[in-house]
């Protein structure tokens, strides 16, 4: 292992996170909610009765944050090196494995780690682990592919 | 108030995954990948949201009823069992081969990139497949004597 000092980005990594942690923060405080992101668009997808709003705003957030971003400053650069295969392959593991693993990055991840719960702890190991794995073999054992 | 709330905690949510480089796929597979030249800002990006978020959990850890006066719904579930461990490894695979997750989906539908567009969809597809399985297979579940309780992942499906 070696350190890309040149990407590594503490301030601005402290930073976001803090809002991340801010927003969790006050989605528990305000809504008494978990703020997690693929459970709460999942439940869209089969709309309980005076359940949709809430969701549909919390989604609506999130897709507007670029747009709000941009009125008061250039927006920073994205790269999506992967292919429309690969693309496609990855959303929908993500899509199915974040619902049967009850949740992702920002409900296991950010909320549930916050919350001690041993579930997201063991969660959060798990995806990383896999995470790590899949990158490992995509970029080392078998790059090009 | 409870809508309003929650678009501006998904704003705040999205502009703290921009701030902090999560919404850019080439920067979460250089944190990914241990063995090539790592860049370990993200762990930096759960560390202050953790530290920002821990201190609310732990105010809400006794409370019932939230500011707004709503009900407090945070997850029940303790058991950790295969659907869990499996579907997150299922979730890691897939994040490790393009470098997004859930939240930043989102932003970069926001952002208008195309290939995001193309991820976001084949997620949504994976999370309707999923929804279709647990119609079918977790019809028989449903006849165990359990709660219909919250997940982390802030839904309220049955098991």
């Amino acid at each position: 292992m070696s350190i890309a000092w040149n990407a590594f980005t503490p301030v601005s990594a402290l930073i976001g996170g803090a809002l991340i942690g801010a927003a969790a923060a006050a989605f528990v405080v305000l809504n008494g909610r978990i703020a997690g992101v693929s459970g709460i668009l999942g439940g869209l997808l089969r709309p309980a009765r005076g359940d949709v709003a809430w969701r549909a705003a919390f989604v609506t957030g999130l897709v507007a944050a670029p747009l709000a971003y941009g009125i008061f400053a250039a927006l920073p650069a994205i790269r999506i090196d992967a292919g429309p295969a690969v693309l496609v392959a990855a959303g929908l593991l993500v899509g199915i494995g974040t619902r049967y693993g009850s949740g992702c990055t920002s409900g296991h991840g950010v909320c549930g780690i916050s919350r001690l719960s041993p579930r997201s702890i063991v969660a959060t190991l798990a995806f990383m682990a896999a995470g790590f794995a899949t990158v490992f073999v995509a970029r080392h054992l078998l790059p090009g592919l | 108030m409870y809508t309003v709330t929650s678009f501006l905690a998904g704003l705040v949510f999205g502009l703290g995954l921009i701030v902090a480089g999560m919404a850019n796929p080439e920067k979460v597979l250089g944190f990914l990948d241990l063995a090539g030249a790592w860049d370990p800002s993200l762990a930096l990006v759960m560390a202050g949201a953790i530290a920002v978020g821990a201190g609310a959990f732990a105010l809400m850890r006794k409370k019932t009823r939230t500011l707004l006066g709503a009900p407090l719904r945070l997850p029940a579930a303790r058991d950790i069992d295969r659907r869990l461990v499996f579907g997150s490894l299922v979730f890691g695979a897939g994040w490790g081969l393009a470098g997004i997750c859930p939240g930043p989906a989102l932003v970069l539908a926001g952002y208008g990139a195309v290939k995001g567009l193309v991820f976001l969809a084949a997620m949504l597809a994976g999370s309707a497949l999923f929804e279709f399985l647990e119609e079918f297979v977790g019809r028989r579940a449903d006849k165990l004597p359990m709660q219909n309780r919250p997940h982390e992942d802030g839904s309220n499906r049955r098991r």
